[in-house]
């Protein structure tokens, strides 16, 4: 089960602002959800290695080797705020 | 220009390289068609094929393809159903739109689907739904509901998309058209938008598994801008086997058993089919993968874990979306992300996140990473008896519209069967069975990795004694 | 009863440092590196993190982390991986950072007398640039992020908290800085960003083996505000501990022209980065192929070592040995003088004599100063450190021979010549009618002498010194007095 306090907290970390109707809802759909999925914390997985890569692959690597960028007009052809030959964004450090 | 809609891709292919046909006739035939599809399938469609190609000198022909808005397109909308990335035109696009571009596939348009491949049903589209072709009450499938759809109408000779945890095979079997989920690392992931990067796979949509076979061939291939992509260690030749002498059929009673909630309709045309399978010389006989039953939980763990980390650049900063009038930087994230995700894309953020936060990472996701070991096993304790696992594709046919929305986790049951092989990486294709009650019906065959040119050659066998008729709408 | 102890406290510090790799190419991408182009202009899908694009682990920066891991004597890893590190800020476009976790390139080692934790690859972020007169990030509305940067191979080094003082963190990091010169694998500049330090300060008291709570310092860019905010940090946490109060777990800013250490601004939530296995890259496999081409891209003499050759087989006081060897520019100068001055025969010159003239050289051309780019050669200071050597010149008549070579250049003997700095060091140089003066001005003093007060010889020797303005050698005016005084 999941509270308004731990949805609220999720939320934060993944930066979406729930209105007070969506947190109510998301806390009763995720826990609906968690409580099927919780049947995977009876499965009895010790010294069971995590598979984090389904293929068997190793060591994939790139010479150190220039490649051409993109042109900065298409670099900032999408920006919502282009700023200085760069991309804008409301400062961390204002109040 | 019926006729030449009535072409399979691989015969229009032959047709221009013989210099029977115009390529320039072929894509003007589906322009139109696509331009006035009316199954909103398409999210964009081109004006015209490139024209520095000799199509006739191609091994494709020119003959276009329809792929799935999330593969990013140069200068192309790629907004992967979402309006975050409403109006994005990349400046670079997909490995594999580039590999079917090179070999003569040049682009037909893009194609509808559930945002960031979220969904079962195409109902999470920002742009809308698409409607089935066989009842346009009902849902086509999804994620890639779009390019099923649109090869279904006769909309597109072929076309491409992405399979997660069902995304390519569930929409085929609702649409009765071929789809394939390859090998994980078959087909370069570069350029594709990624929903969970672990799972995600691009694979063709057809109207027969020989036009499959065709358009996969020229998918494939080692990218080294995909880390985790692989050559196919085998050419792909088209398949011709007309029988199943000696291939044995595994069919996993976790999946298929009584337990599993197969629609009655589903299962008789999936009986049926076991049936032909026999008649052709294969042998059939129950098995086991004990942690199937545990695959959906993992995936819905593992998936919605990778995307959380996915989707959090789309944060207004560099492109797509930004929700402004916000004075600090952290509302302005929130906001943004807020208005751009759709309600299902933004619960699958929160159960991902959930489910990496500290203090429930082993319980969750660690716990989902080693189910993900446990089924693998299985699979190759499988394919050790047999060749192939047979299953349906789908629990049940094409839904209505808005009857399962309200209810997430009756929506995920949708992926029921093809999540563990989601989760395995092994190549899995689903065929149409026939019909119930006037809608499409369609089992899937999976086998081991890179296995794809025996799975295709079954698939044709099976497609031959079916001699299933897909056209809804093109008659 | 005597007043209460004031307690005594010892400082517990552990380093972070951030490396800028000086491959040709990013960590995950083939843009080129660069500093000081104008903004975006090396970017790609990838280090701008638009949808779609994969990273591609660059080759070198894996050999250059193998290297830096080999020469901190560190385990390398046969096995790593690569993690997503979770959070968002404007020059984190993935709103990952891909990052070693668990599974580190390199563990353990050791540089000097500082035990290393672990050694990690990962890549920079982009540069934030603030709007408004102050370039900074307080008081600014508007921000504006340069790509360029993002992406760039950092190799991360954590120390194990073997530091006790400011001032050696600042020369461990000196060490350090030149240890990674000398595999050639970062310019580790501090004033441009390629070599960057975090430091974790505690205290405890002496004698306690418990850690005290630490605080976080950043924004220490030049090895002076490394030892300056250190120091800062370690004297705020004594004042805390004796009026009783807790020092905070926090991150402080120090900010080197006020010295001041101010807390960054706290979160709302509590860093919860859901590291996860990166399932865009495979894992890393350091072959045995791999750690002996990174063996062989070594330099033969690394620092520490080169410091212990100074002291065990020149006989080189530690401090100056390691002073030589970890300010390479040191070490060369002073190695070149000694060969001149084994070349012209050196005249039984110990290197410990030479490399006592160093330091008067250093503080003449200024500490941070490369002796190679003054305008006293090796050569030169070999043949003024022979002079003193053989007495052609005093000790201090020889400074002043320095002052001249620094001020113009030039030979030490022309200008001992020149000067009229020459040793007087005989009878009849003059030396004993000096000496005659001086026990003839200070006859107490003489007297005590006569007793057998050897401390009353200073003011002789002193006035005879006065007289010769420096050039008498010491040991000879002291010979001279006691022979007329016994
Ligand atoms: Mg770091
Ligand atoms: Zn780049």
């Amino acid at each position: 089960m999941l509270d308004r306090d731990q949805v609220l907290h999720v939320a934060r970390l993944a930066r979406l602002e729930l209105s007070e109707e969506e947190v109510e809802r998301m806390a009763a759909e995720l826990s609906h959800v968690l409580d099927h999925i919780e049947k995977i914390r009876e499965l009895d997985l010790e010294g069971v290695a995590p598979t984090s890569h389904v293929i068997d692959v190793v060591n994939v690597l790139r010479a150190d080797e220039p490649e051409p960028s993109l042109p900065r007009e298409a670099v900032l052809a999408a920006a919502p705020e282009p700023l200085m030959d760069g991309f804008g964004v409301p400062s961390p450090g204002a109040a | 220009m019926n006729e030449l809609i009535a072409l399979s891709a691989a015969e229009a292919a032959e047709r221009v390289r013989a210099g029977e046909i115009d390529p320039g006739e072929l894509f003007d035939a589906y322009r139109q068609r696509a331009a006035a599809d009316d199954l909103n399938a398409f999210t964009w469609v081109a004006d015209e094929a490139p024209r520095d190609h000799d199509y006739a000198h191609t091994p494709l022909g020119g003959v276009p393809v329809a792929v799935k808005d999330l593969f990013c397109t140069e200068g192309v909308p790629s907004q992967s159903g979402s309006k975050i990335l409403e109006g994005y035109r990349p400046p670079y696009s997909a490995t594999v739109v580039r590999n079917l571009a090179e070999a003569g596939a040049p682009l037909l348009g893009k194609t509808n689907q559930d945002e960031f491949a979220m969904g079962s049903s195409n109902e999470n589209s920002a742009f809308g739904p698409v409607l089935n072709p066989w009842d346009r009450r009902r849902v086509p499938g999804g994620s890639s509901g779009g390019s099923a759809a649109a090869v279904a109408a006769g909309l597109a000779p072929w076309a491409i998309g992405t399979d997660t945890g069902g995304s390519i095979r569930q929409p085929a079997a609702l649409c009765g058209v071929v789809g394939l989920k390859p090998t994980y690392g078959a087909c370069s992931r570069y350029g594709m938008i990624a929903f969970a990067s672990s799972l995600d796979q691009a694979g063709p949509f057809t109207r027969n598994v020989t036009d499959a076979a065709l358009l996969f061939r020229h998918m494939v291939g080692q990218d080294r801008r995909d880390s985790t992509s692989l050559e196919f260690p085998e050419p792909i030749e088209l398949p011709r086997g007309e029988d199943l002498k000696g291939v044995r059929l595994g069919i996993p009673e976790e999946l298929v058993g009584a337990d599993a909630g197969v629609d009655p309709g589903v299962r008789a045309s999936f009986d049926e089919t076991l049936r032909l399978a026999e008649e052709l010389g294969a042998t059939l006989e129950p098995c086991q993968l004990p942690h199937a039953s545990h695959a959906l939980s993992a995936y819905y763990l593992i998936a919605p874990a990778e995307a959380s980390a996915n989707l959090a650049r789309f944060d207004g900063v560099r492109y797509g979306l930004r929700e402004d009038g916000a004075s600090d930087l952290t509302t302005m994230y929130s906001r943004t992300r807020e208005v751009g995700f759709g309600p299902e894309v933004q619960r699958r953020i929160m159960l991902g996140t959930y489910a990496l936060s500290s203090g429930y990472y082993d319980a969750y996701y660690g716990k989902a990473q080693k189910v993900r070991t446990k089924i693998a096993e299985d699979f190759r304790g499988a394919f050790e008896r047999f060749d192939f696992v047979i299953t349906p594709t789908s629990p049940w046919t094409a839904f209505e519209l808005g009857s399962k929305t309200h209810d997430p986790l009756a929506m995920y049951l949708n992926d029921f069967c093809t999540v563990p092989m989601s989760l395995a990486g092994i190549p899995a294709i689903s065929i149409p069975s026939g019909l119930s009650e006037g809608l499409p019906v369609g089992f899937q065959l999976a086998g081991p990795a890179f296995s794809e040119p025996r799975l295709l050659a079954a698939a044709y066998a099976l497609e031959q004694a079916i001699g299933f008729d897909g056209s809804p709408a093109r008659a | 009863m005597g007043a209460p102890p004031v307690p005594d406290y010892e400082p517990v510090i552990g380093l972070e440092i951030h490396v800028q790799l000086d491959t040709r190419t990013k960590m995950f991408c083939g843009c080129e590196l660069s500093f000081g182009d104008p903004p975006n202009i090396h970017t790609c899908p990838t280090c701008l993190g638009l949808p779609g694009a994969l990273p591609v682990l660059n080759a070198r920066a894996i050999h250059f982390g193998i290297m830096i891991g080999l020469a901190l004597g560190c385990d390398i890893a046969e096995r790593s991986l690569f993690h997503r590190k979770n959070y968002f800020y404007p020059d984190n476009p993935k709103a990952y950072q891909i990052s070693q976790y668990d599974v580190p390139l390199c563990r353990g080692g050791r540089l000097g007398d500082v035990r290393i934790h672990r050694v990690h690859l990962e890549e920079d972020a982009a540069k934030l640039n603030h709007l408004g007169a102050s370039g900074r990030i307080h008081g600014s509305d508007r921000s504006w992020v340069d790509f360029n940067r993002c992406g760039t191979p950092l190799v991360e080094i954590v120390s194990e908290p073997d530091i006790h003082s400011a001032e050696q963190a600042r020369d461990w990091l000196i060490l350090l800085r030149t240890t990674l010169r000398q595999l050639g694998v970062s310019d580790v500049d501090m004033s441009q960003g390629s070599l960057r330090c975090d430091a974790n300060v505690s205290i405890r008291p002496a004698g306690s083996t418990e850690l005290g709570t630490k605080t976080e310092l950043k924004n220490m860019n030049s090895f002076a505000y490394v030892a300056k905010g250190i120091e800062a940090e370690i004297e705020r946490q004594k004042r805390l501990l004796d009026l009783g109060e807790p020092v905070v777990q926090e991150t402080l800013h120090f900010d080197p022209v006020t010295g001041s250490l101010t807390p960054l601004r706290s979160k709302e939530e509590a860093h919860d980065y859901r590291y996860f296995p990166e399932p865009d890259l495979v894992p890393l496999l350091a072959s045995a192929d791999m750690v002996a081409a990174a063996r062989a891209d070594l330099p033969t003499e690394l620092p520490a070592e080169r410091a212990a050759r100074f002291e065990q087989e020149l006989g080189l006081h530690a401090d100056t040995a390691r002073l030589f060897a970890f300010r390479a520019e040191l070490g060369d100068y002073f190695e070149r003088a000694l060969a001149a001055a084994g070349a012209n025969g050196g005249a039984g010159l110990e290197p410990v004599e030479l490399s006592n003239w160093i330091a008067p050289l250093i503080e003449r051309i200024g500490s941070d100063a490369d002796p190679a780019e003054s305008n006293v050669s090796p050569e030169s200071l070999a043949t003024l450190a022979t002079m003193v050597k053989t007495k052609e010149v005093s000790r201090d008549a020889a400074r002043e021979v320095l002052t001249h070579l620094v001020a113009e250049g030039g030979d030490p003997r022309r200008i001992v010549e020149r000067e009229g700095l020459g040793a007087i060091s005989a009878e009849d140089d003059g030396l004993g009618e000096i000496v005659d003066r001086a026990i003839a001005a200070d006859p107490a003093a003489a007297e005590q002498v006569r007793a057998g007060n050897m401390k009353a010889i200073g003011p002789l020797v002193g006035f005879v010194m006065r007289e010769t303005k420096g050039r008498a050698d010491g040991g000879e005016i002291t010979r001279l007095i006691r022979q007329r005084l016994q």
